[in-house]
């Protein structure tokens, strides 16, 4: 059997000019009064992604989502569905089904009548639903709490009961908001691997809304990153991480250091910027941006090494002072103030046990970093 | 806490409690009174029980109240629930304090104008009066209760799980009657017993409306007090009484019971 890892890296259809677009939101707008939700909005996700809205509360992000279900209407543009205009068509009429934040569940049903539901609603015959209805709860392992009410059941169980009821039906799309904010933290993560599996089992799509960007690093096929009802790139998660499109997103996601500057002199891509104060930093990331264009450098603290001498081949070397250091058991944060009192964060992982140059509150250290290792934003 | 029975504690106790019993106890104390005079003790007896029963007019009348009050409390629920519905799904229609508050005015509403208008109504209308007429006028009495219980319960209410049903299938008016109309079920029991309960005690309002023929229990006895108490009156005031007595007791012990169970369930379901 192929591991999940490997049918994921296979998966690409964003990259394919011939695949064929599964939802398709052109250029959607969203006005309530004159708050405007989501703001002149495309996007494209394929069959069988698991595709993560990624944002800030009051983004825009669950207005998407409920559009897609039908509880709101776009206010200009439209939204295909395999190629199917949505506009007009009530939630009840979408083969789309939606597992909720709050889990919904029905509190005066058992566990196996809110699986039901909607297959009731389809007029499936009563045996296919019973047969149906099994294979669900086996799908979540809560086949011993079919006659349980939704408030004998503890909040992972009822995550899951949400979780069956809405796959049940086995919609095109499903769509999740915030499918784990109400699970602890250790639920959360192995949830998340569940979700996954589940995914790739059924060969569903997913859409899933969240504001958690480990949750959607970790699940999503690729991430869209919604700011003020706009989107702001949608990329796979790795390049989201190591090439943020926009200060935003590179601030959003993760931790970042920025450092402000002008491209002093650069060729083929690789590019010297200064950063003010003597400060030059060079890097081969600079991309088309000419001499002389405002830029910002950034760089995730954990390709920034800390060393208490200057490190002899470093191309980027900074010197300043350690001004507080956060041990975290699997690394240590280094907050580093330079000498322009611009202050670095670099994260060692703790490989070994015992450090043998430990660096201390207040000493004089250097911050190393390779030319490759940071990007150059123009937005 | 301090459960210290000084002598302070022990008077307003005696007092606050004699002053909401004392009237009730020798109403029931009197109606076991042998002697048809009301103030004097003559013995235990029961014999104003079994003439209570051979006494038409009061039996027709306890008939006339039970069939308005189910009548009235059964619309009223109907209406009030709908009107809770409105005013609390619609928020954005124009009007709707304004509509809101004159659902609830006849909350605080004086009796007897109520009862006087209803009156003038009737006349205007052309409409006799009886028992057609003081079942509307329970209703119009009624329905705003009704109205006050559903709607704070629906203000609670998770509207997901209606978008939920509708996800999965269920067209508006299934969604209503599969989803919103059970979890708020409760309520709108309550709001009928509520509004049954008014109706069986009102006099103000039935004596304007009704007419021949539609005389209610409280009318009933009422107009016999006025040509002076006889133990059969302490009779049947006692038998209400207990009617009350032990819906009121049914219905707590219920809801005692309901949250045993609960508080036993999330203990199960904590355990796993």
């Amino acid at each position: 059997m192929k591991s999940l890892g490997s049918i994921r890296r296979d998966f690409a259809p964003w990259n394919d000019p011939n695949a064929k677009p599964y939802i398709q939101f052109d250029n959607v707008t969203k006005k309530f009064g004159d708050f405007t939700a989501v703001n002149n909005l495309s996007l494209t996700i394929f069959e069988r992604e698991f595709f993560a809205l990624l944002g800030a509360s009051g983004c825009g992000k669950s207005t998407l989502l409920r559009m897609l279900a039908g509880f709101e209407e776009p206010t200009a543009g439209r939204i295909l569905l395999d190629g199917q205009d949505l506009r007009g068509i009530p939630p009840y009429r979408r083969p789309v089904n939606m597992m909720f934040q709050s889990y919904a569940l029905f509190p005066h049903m058992t566990v196996e009548n809110n699986i039901a539901f909607g297959l009731k609603q389809d007029g499936m015959p009563k045996p296919e639903i019973a047969s149906r209805v099994a294979e669900m709860l086996k799908l979540v392992k809560l086949e011993q709490f079919a006659k349980r009410k939704p408030h004998q059941l503890s909040g992972g169980q009822r995550q899951r009961v949400a979780l069956a009821r809405s796959v049940a039906k086995r919609p095109k799309v499903l769509l999740l908001d915030e499918p784990l904010g109400a699970l602890d933290k250790k639920l959360r993560e192995e949830t998340q691997f569940e979700l996954m599996d589940l995914q790739q089992n059924l060969g569903l799509t997913f859409v899933v809304v969240t504001h958690d960007q480990e949750e959607a690093m970790t699940m999503a096929d690729r991430i869209a990153i919604i700011d003020k009802g706009e989107v702001m790139q949608v990329a796979t998660p790795a390049e989201v991480y190591e090439a943020p499109g926009s200060r935003f997103v590179a601030g959003f996601v993760g931790n970042v250091n920025m450092f402000e500057g002008k491209i002093a002199r650069g060729e083929a891509g690789s590019a010297s910027i200064d950063a003010g104060n003597g400060l030059t930093i060079r890097t081969d990331n600079a991309g088309t941006a000419g001499a002389g264009t405002a830029v910002t450098f950034a760089i995730r603290p954990e390709k920034i090494k800390v060393s208490s001498k200057k490190p002899a081949e470093a191309v980027n070397a900074i010197e300043g002072e350690v001004y507080d250091i956060a041990y975290l058991g699997d690394m240590t944060v280094y907050h580093v103030r330079l000498d322009d009192g611009q202050v670095v964060r670099a994260s060692t992982m703790n490989a070994a046990r015992i450090t043998e140059d430990p660096l201390s509150w207040n000493d004089r250290a250097w911050v190393s970093f390779r030319p490759d290792a940071g990007v150059v934003l123009t937005r | 806490m301090n459960a210290t029975w000084s002598r302070f504690n022990i008077t307003s106790i005696v007092l606050g409690f004699a002053f909401l019993y004392l009237p009730i106890v020798l109403l029931i104390v009197f109606s076991f009174n042998e002697s048809k005079l009301v103030t004097v003790w003559g013995g235990f007896s029961t014999k104003w029980y079994v003439s209570l029963f051979h006494n038409q007019g009061l039996m027709d009348a306890t008939w006339v109240t039970a069939r308005v009050g189910l009548i009235s409390a059964t619309v009223a629920t109907v209406l009030g629930t709908l009107a809770a519905l409105t005013l609390t799904r619609y928020t954005r229609f124009k009007g709707r304090v304004l509509f809101s508050g004159m659902v609830f005015a006849p909350l605080v509403m004086p009796e007897v104008i109520t009862g006087l208008s209803l009156l003038l109504l009737f006349v205007a209308v052309g409409l006799d009066r009886g028992f057609l007429t003081v079942t509307l006028a329970h209703i119009t009495l009624t329905m705003c209760f009704v109205a006050v219980v559903v709607q704070s319960r629906l203000m609670t209410f998770d509207r997901s799980l209606e978008e939920a049903a509708m996800d999965l299938g269920a067209t508006p008016v299934k969604t209503f009657f599969q989803i919103t109309l059970p979890v708020i079920m409760p309520a709108i029991v309550s709001g009928w017993m509520l509004a049954f309960t008014l109706s069986l005690d009102d006099l103000v309002i039935a004596s304007f409306t009704s007419g021949p023929g539609a005389t209610t229990l409280p009318m009933k006895i009422y107009s016999q007090v006025r040509l002076g108490v006889t133990p059969e009156i302490n009779a049947a005031c006692t038998i209400l009484i207990a009617v009350v007595a032990m819906g009121v007791i049914i219905a707590s012990l219920a809801n005692k019971r309901r949250e045993v169970q609960r508080q036993l369930d999330e203990q199960v379901a904590q355990r796993g």
